[in-house]
């Protein structure tokens, strides 16, 4: 006997109307995607559960692949029988004996199959008395138990499933359209690209390289934040805005105080042709309101007024603390953490405005024409998709 | 289980096997297919083309995948012979080649061609006054090993890559499946115009090889059909066999490269074991590869000591074992000049890199015991 699949819970998609069916399909579809490797492994719905159906494959590591799924609540490994009891006698006691730490445990039955033999009630005390005589320094705590094995008989089979493994919870990425993450290579952006993605949206992202002042590095450390993204998801594509002109320009002819509001401003404007070019209806930011100088109130409101296009702030009102926390736990603070040069950090003007005003930008900025550099930055863009499969380059290089 | 017949075979390095299986198992795409699937495939390939290029020297388009050694070389032989008869029908090889030079050579008697058999002195080398006079102005084709499979001797490829070169018209070819890893050949610059190598000698898999063809080189394919590898070698590559050997072929060199001393000093050891041993006599000469050891005990018919060292698990061989099967004297031997009851009691010793110290000394141990039970019985 062995756990033949796993049952996937989908939390608050449940709560969804007539398009939950969308959600579903979607969700599938990432968790077939994510679980490519196991060519065995499927994954089915059938009267309103999902099921991966292990193939033989070992659990563990699909296991540890559904847990960066976003739209799924919690999973469990489940075996398959056929509506025997002595069958599901068998099978309750393999999942008890297959949990780690059990000293109280509590068995649920679920009758739907109203032509099973026996009931509910019976079929609780039946199990649990199978499970004691069975093993040594167990009991049964109905109110307080570590492990509650839930056996549900159904028409076609009964289902045993344990221990209940939380998942990421939010919604199946793909389903809440696409956004445009300004990336720069900090903390802060990953992790704001990841609750964006947490809530269904599918990233692309765009970067400001300005060589060479910003090294390649520096653009592959930004690749790399990208890459350790779609292991949420499926791809991103980035966009790499040649920015070194533009930048110098500014930095060269508006006042050093708002230099940085109005090279903000820049941003935001290449940023929404983008988004025009690509049918994107959003930008994602990780400005995290009071953090540093452009993220002042006054900061946002000027740089804001260049578009109108929604900006989802994920990190808004949360502490540094726990963005970083946030970005330990997915993998992207090491990599953020790197020391290299971004756009943002190379010209620091020596006090910038923490309360810039629109109408005196609007006067600096109508002193220079600024429409070609931003025309020459859009043309020149490059740009680079990453997926979450290992790149092939990688997968020769180990097989030689 | 003692294995000192590595000279025959070896035993695939697990990580060659594992390269092997995956790309029979991810990358089964025919590398000729347009679609992207075998993109890959194809794209896999010239990495593992590039790679093995490196390493020798070579560019990468002088790199021909074959099923190994005597495909390699009958490609060569039979493939210039063939394209370059208009020029010639000569060709020059030595006593001491493995069958599917030697062979391949005489069967090209039936076409009209002459062959050159050069013989060698007591230390298994050829005179390089001898190939010189050899070489006539309808000699098309040398074809010279670089290291012997039954004695281990050495040919001084070098000059004779130096004395090539100064025949423009005809092309030399050498046949490296014994010295690979072994006994370090520069390919560029030698005057070597190709070259062929086995996969399963250095820790590979069977039916995998290389056989380099250098730039100026022109063949008459063996197998003709979708003009793979440079039209040399049509068929659906072996991807993984190819994969397989170029790993293989990192491997070994990186091991030559840290521990060929310790392999020499390792024979020596048994170089030093043997000579003290009665009744036994060296037929391997002084300056000769590091991993085979050829001895003989005359009067003592070899598969004897075969068999009784096999009942203790350990493994050697009589002659190559391409030859192995008839049951007269080694002809290698013979052409060093040694008398036939030497030729016809030859064992063969060969070493690996897994080889170990305490592996040889109860190779030793065994063989002191069978020589001395049989010569018990014997008076």
């Amino acid at each position: 006997m062995q756990y033949d699949h796993i049952l996937i819970r989908y939390g608050e998609m449940a709560l969804k109307g007539k398009n939950i069916k969308k959600f579903i399909v979607k969700l599938q579809e990432n968790i077939q995607h994510k679980i490519k490797d196991f060519p065995e492994a499927k994954v089915k719905r059938t009267q309103g559960r999902m099921f991966v159906l292990l193939g033989g494959h070992d659990p563990e590591p699909i296991i540890e692949k559904c847990k960066h799924i976003f739209g799924i609540q919690s999973l469990s490994l489940a075996i398959k029988v056929d509506n025997e009891l002595e069958a599901i006698k068998d099978a309750a006691l393999y999942a008890l004996e297959n949990s780690e730490d059990t000293r109280k445990f509590k068995v649920t039955v679920k009758r739907i199959n109203k032509d099973f033999p026996v009931r509910s009630q019976d079929m609780n005390q039946i199990l649990g008395g199978h499970l004691l005589s069975n093993t040594n320094n167990i009991t049964v705590d109905v109110h307080n138990p570590d492990l509650e094995i839930k056996v549900e008989i159904r028409l076609e089979a009964t289902y045993i499933t344990s221990s209940v493994i939380p998942g990421l919870g939010g919604l199946p990425v793909g389903t809440s359209g696409k956004s445009l993450l300004l990336l720069s290579g900090g903390i802060d952006s990953p992790v704001a690209g990841y609750l964006a993605m947490k809530r269904g949206v599918q990233i692309e992202a765009i970067h400001f390289h300005s060589p060479p002042f910003t090294s390649d590095r520096a653009k592959q450390k930004v690749l790399d934040l990208a890459k350790q993204l779609t292991g949420y998801g499926k791809s991103v594509k980035i966009h790499i805005v040649p920015f070194t002109k533009l930048q110098q320009e500014i930095f060269r002819e508006m006042p050093d105080g708002y230099a940085m509001t109005i090279m903000r401003r820049m941003m935001m404007r290449i940023s929404e042709k983008v988004c025009r070019n690509e049918s994107i209806l959003s930008m994602t930011t990780g400005e995290n309101l009071g953090q540093v100088a452009s993220q002042t109130m006054e900061s946002m409101n000027t740089i804001n007024e260049v578009t109108n296009y929604p900006i989802i702030r994920p990190l808004i009102t949360m502490d540094k603390t726990e963005i970083i926390k946030i970005s330990q736990e997915i993998g992207t603070y090491e990599t953020s953490i790197l020391p290299y040069e971004d756009c943002c950090t190379i010209f620091v003007p020596k006090s910038p405005k923490t309360k810039p005003k629109r109408e005196k930008v609007n006067v600096y900025e109508s002193k220079k024409d600024f429409t070609d550099l931003i025309e020459d930055a859009v043309a020149g863009i490059e740009v680079v998709k990453v997926t979450d499969q290992k790149d092939l380059d990688s997968v020769f290089e180990d097989l030689l | 289980m003692i294995y000192l017949d590595n000279s025959a075979t070896t035993k695939p390095n697990p990580a060659v096997l594992k390269s092997f299986e995956q790309v029979t198992e991810r990358f089964f795409a025919n590398p000729s297919s347009i679609h992207q699937f075998g993109g890959e495939a194809e794209r896999l390939l010239m990495k593992a083309r590039n790679q093995a290029a490196e390493m020798l020297g070579v560019g990468q388009n002088e790199i021909i995948f074959t099923s190994g050694g005597t495909e390699g070389n009958n490609i060569a032989i039979k493939g210039i012979a063939l394209e370059h008869q208009n020029r010639g029908k000569h060709i020059i090889t030595t006593e001491i080649e493995h069958p599917s030079v030697y062979d391949a050579c005489s069967s090209l008697k039936a076409l009209g061609f002459e062959i050159t058999y050069l013989p060698v002195d007591h230390n298994g080398v050829i005179s390089l006054t001898d190939l010189k006079n050899s070489i006539r102005k309808d000699t098309i084709l040398i074809s010279i090993m670089h290291v012997n499979n039954e004695t281990g001797s050495i040919q001084p490829i070098e000059e004779i890559g130096k004395i090539a070169k100064e025949h423009p018209k005809l092309f030399f070819h050498v046949d490296d499946v014994q010295g690979l890893g072994k006994v370090p050949l520069q390919l560029p610059e030698s005057g070597i115009d190709l070259c062929t190598f086995s996969g399963h000698k250095i820790h590979g898999l069977k039916g995998t090889g290389i056989l380099y063809v250098n730039n100026r080189t022109t063949l008459f394919p063996l197998f003709h059909g979708g003009n793979q590898e440079n039209a040399i070698r049509s068929g659906t590559e072996n991807l993984a066999g190819a994969v397989a050997m170029v790993k293989a072929l990192r491997l070994i060199k990186e091991r030559e490269k840290e521990e060929l001393n310790n392999l020499y000093e390792l024979q020596k050891y048994l170089l030093d074991e043997i000579n003290r041993l009665e009744g036994v006599v060296m037929n391997t000469p002084l300056h000769s590869a590091p991993h085979i050891i050829n001895i003989s005990v005359p009067g003592i018919k070899p598969e004897v000591i075969i068999h009784m060292l096999g009942e203790k698990d350990i493994y050697i061989s009589t002659k190559s074992a391409c030859s192995s099967k008839q049951k007269d004297e080694s002809k290698v031997l013979t052409a060093c000049g040694f008398n036939k009851e030497r030729s016809i009691s030859a064992l063969r010793i060969s070493l690996s890199y897994d080889t170990s110290k305490s592996e040889i000394r109860q190779f030793i141990h065994a063989l002191k015991i069978a020589v001395n039970q049989f010569k018990e019985v014997m008076e």
